[in-house]
């Protein structure tokens, strides 16, 4: 009875599914799909490797201090950072002093109240305030952005496919739409056309638009193309601040554990083939009439080998 | 338990035979997976992962408890309050990612289970119970982890449970109350992440409940094996405890290193990149997919694109479903006397069909919903419901298989298991009792 419910209900989804493949394929024959603009000239990230690649990669401090120096010169006029305090700024290498002081400088004030009316008001940050935010709201954030919206930078490299390989060429990807490019897939009014954006027109101005727009303390050329390299190291380290502190500890934890493997490996095979039972032979030899049994009993059932 | 050979408890320190007197939970622990369980001696590796699956729902459980310490289920702090975890609690980056990719790593070793059982003909007589058992739990897991996804309240998690949830409202009639009654609105918001916080919280306690049923189960029979033949004599067993817990140790710290490796170094392959954006209901992600591990059921769900008689949707959904639920009905659907692939040649060749069928929905689940993706997932899923509906049966009645070993014992001397443990182990003579 279940076999022939089940036979009955099998042959329903089978044919269902057939008829849905049937009208799928003459449609696919039909019309085959066009390949869109978009996946045409959309162009995958460059490659790019940093330090922090790989189970040994780490952060390296100069790198992110200069990407920080990008970030605070270029991007902060218009994007927040608002899952990351100033006093994460220690892991950068910063001292506590120089903390303190990119806090009380930083340009943008953090919401406070008047302590003696009440009122709204702002105060200058201190080191265990996240980044304040550019924009007062979302309302204000479009308004001054032609109705786009510049999104929060903290997890950036993580929210996006290609991580900060993507971040860099769309920093440095900015170029003028090609020739061949339909009208309707051109930038309208207040988009850049960047092939490294999933729908080719970004409403982000070119940022870094010239070499030495900032210019590095520690005296690496500040050219577009390492701007934009240190700017997705940083953003790498701000989606992931840990990320260090992981490794490491992956590293002794892996350790530990081959080392824990290899000793239970040991203890396993004490237990099935230790001194006491070794007396015994490991697998038998293969018994010669049973074999020949079986063997003919597989020819009688028509099964070869 | 299961053989009247089996090792009885000998409680040897007077506070254990106190003990043993008066809560015999010793004895207990004893019975189940120490000396007095005897288990087949061939078991190979495909045996490994019922324990594996054990250890998962532990990690999950122990880390999920304290995650939840950190976590604020509501629809404003969610998020942040992931991110929280991530930077300032201590090790809490450690407590999420061996959460988040426990989840897979649970669901890896529960497939390996499944497909085991599968292969072995786990789910024939007299184990039934303890395959539909396994079966609740993995359509407990599934609720599970559906819900847990949608905790961190990322871009994913808000339109996976909108696509989820939506799936109930293909029902007719009383399908659009339904979905309004699970979500606690019309679309996904705090009524929706509390209620889901709640039973994320409350399920894995009912997993671990229908796993002692499981066990209970698989211990009136006992273990099967990769020969399918039942034990026979005390030759053919040997005791779990020192044997299958040393076996089962060294592999389980083999698999915990493999997993402890994604935890560290790729945390995020799995995950995906969409759900570190804040859940935002004004704007859809280009791609809605879900985990990996629900891929194959994914496709399975699109692969209805016309209407017959039906709403496509609902062809889809009830096809969704049916593809678990059919597995209920596995037990008598496959009506072959003998358990084992090993000595069924057709049904092996079926069988990996099956597996690669399953790799195909699961990755035409994963990729966006265009052809030609949906033409694959298709004959896939004709495959699929072919397979379980119609060959099985069929196959299982006019399919010639291959001599059985008389014994378990038998085999293993013929040398067709070299994992097989040697004859004459100590502990295996009957019990002096």
């Amino acid at each position: 009875m279940v076999r022939i419910l089940g036979f009955l209900v099998g042959l329903g989804f089978v044919g269902v599914a057939a008829w849905s493949l049937l009208w799928g394929t003459i449609a696919y024959v039909k019309e085959p799909p066009v390949e869109t603009v978009e996946h045409r000239f959309h162009q995958h990230p460059h490659d790019a490797s940093y330090s922090f690649d790989g189970p040994f990669g780490r952060f390296d401090r100069q790198q992110l201090q200069r990407g920080f120096q990008v970030y605070r010169e270029v991007c902060a006029a218009c994007h927040g950072l608002n899952l990351v305090a100033f006093r994460n700024l220690h892991d950068l290498g910063y001292s506590e002093a120089e903390v303190r002081a990119i806090a009380d400088q930083w340009p943008i004030q953090v919401p406070s109240v008047n302590p003696e009316t009440g009122e709204p008001a702002t105060r200058k940050a201190l080191p265990a305030d996240r980044f304040p935010h550019p924009y007062a709201n979302e309302t204000a954030a479009r308004a001054a952005n032609n109705n786009a919206l510049p999104p929060d930078l903290s997890l950036i490299v993580k929210a996006r496919e290609g991580g900060a390989p993507y971040i860099e060429s769309l920093l440095t990807g900015y170029q003028n739409p090609p020739a061949n490019l339909p009208a309707e897939n051109r930038p309208g009014t207040g988009l850049y056309y960047n092939p490294y954006f999933a729908n080719l027109n970004i409403a982000m101005p070119p940022p870094i638009t010239a070499d030495g727009q900032v210019s590095y303390a520690d005296g690496t050329p500040p050219t577009r193309r390492q701007m934009a390299h240190d700017v997705a190291a940083f953003l790498s380290w701000a989606a992931e601040p840990t990320m260090d502190a992981r490794k490491n500890a992956g590293i002794w934890t892996l350790i530990f554990l081959i080392v824990a493997t290899i000793l239970a490996y040991m203890a396993y095979q004490n237990i099935w083939h230790g001194p006491t039972s070794r007396r015994v032979r490991e697998t038998g030899p293969l018994d010669p009439e049973n074999m020949a049994k079986s063997e003919e009993a597989s020819r009688d059932a028509g099964i070869a080998g | 338990m299961s053989f009247p050979w089996a090792e009885q408890y000998r409680p040897k320190h007077p506070f254990m035979r106190w003990m043993d007197e008066r809560l015999p939970l010793p004895r207990l622990a004893y019975n189940s997976v120490g000396g007095g369980y005897p288990v087949p001696r061939n078991l190979n590796y495909a045996w490994n992962f019922g324990v594996l699956a054990g250890l998962a729902l532990v990690i999950q459980l122990v880390t999920g408890i304290v995650l939840a310490m950190h976590f604020e289920a509501s629809a404003a702090g969610a998020f942040s309050s992931t991110e929280h975890i991530m930077r300032d609690v201590n090790q809490g980056w450690f407590l999420r990612y061996a959460h988040s990719n426990g989840a897979s790593f649970f669901f890896v070793v529960t497939y390996i289970h499944i497909f085991r059982g599968l292969y072995y003909g786990s789910y024939k007589a007299p184990r039934e119970m303890v395959w539909m058992l396994g079966l609740v739990i993995f359509l407990l897991m599934m609720a599970t982890a559906f819900m847990g996804y949608v905790l961190p309240w990322g871009q994913m998690s808000f339109w996976a449970a909108k696509v989820i949830t939506g799936l109930f409202g293909a029902i007719p009639v009383i399908g659009e109350p339904i979905q309004i009654w699970l979500l606690g609105g019309y679309a996904p918001d705090q009524a929706t992440l509390t209620r889901f916080f709640s039973l994320h919280y409350l399920l894995p306690f009912v997993i671990a409940g229908v796993v002692i049923l499981h066990i209970w189960a698989l211990h009136i029979p006992g273990s099967g094996n990769p020969t399918g033949v039942d034990v026979k004599t005390p030759q053919d067993t040997i005791p779990f405890h020192p044997y299958y817990t040393a076996k089962d140790g060294w592999f389980a710290a083999l698999c915990v290193t493999l997993y402890a490796a994604v935890v560290f170094f790729w945390p995020n392959f799995l995950g995906h990149a969409d759900n570190y954006i804040p859940a935002n209901p004004l704007s859809t992600p280009a791609h809605i997919v879900p985990e990996w591990y629900f891929w194959p059921f994914y496709a399975i769900l699109r692969a209805f694109t016309v209407d017959f008689i039906l709403p496509a949707k609902l062809w889809g959904v009830l096809a969704m479903f049916a593809s678990i639920l059919l597995l209920f009905f596995l037990p008598w659907l496959d009506k072959s006397p003998v358990r084992s692939g090993a000595y069924r040649p057709r049904f092996r060749q079926f069988f990996w069909l099956l597996l690669v069928d399953i790799a195909v929905l699961g990755y035409c689940g994963g990729a966006p919903a265009e052809e030609p993706f949906v033409m694959i997932s298709q004959v896939a899923t004709i495959y699929y419901f072919a397979h379980f509906l119609i060959i099985l049966p069929i196959l299982s009645m006019v399919e010639k298989t291959t001599p059985l070993p008389n014994s378990i014992s038998e085999s293993v001397l013929h040398g067709e298991k070299a994992e097989a443990a040697p004859a004459e182990l100590p502990g295996v003579t009957p019990a002096k009792a």
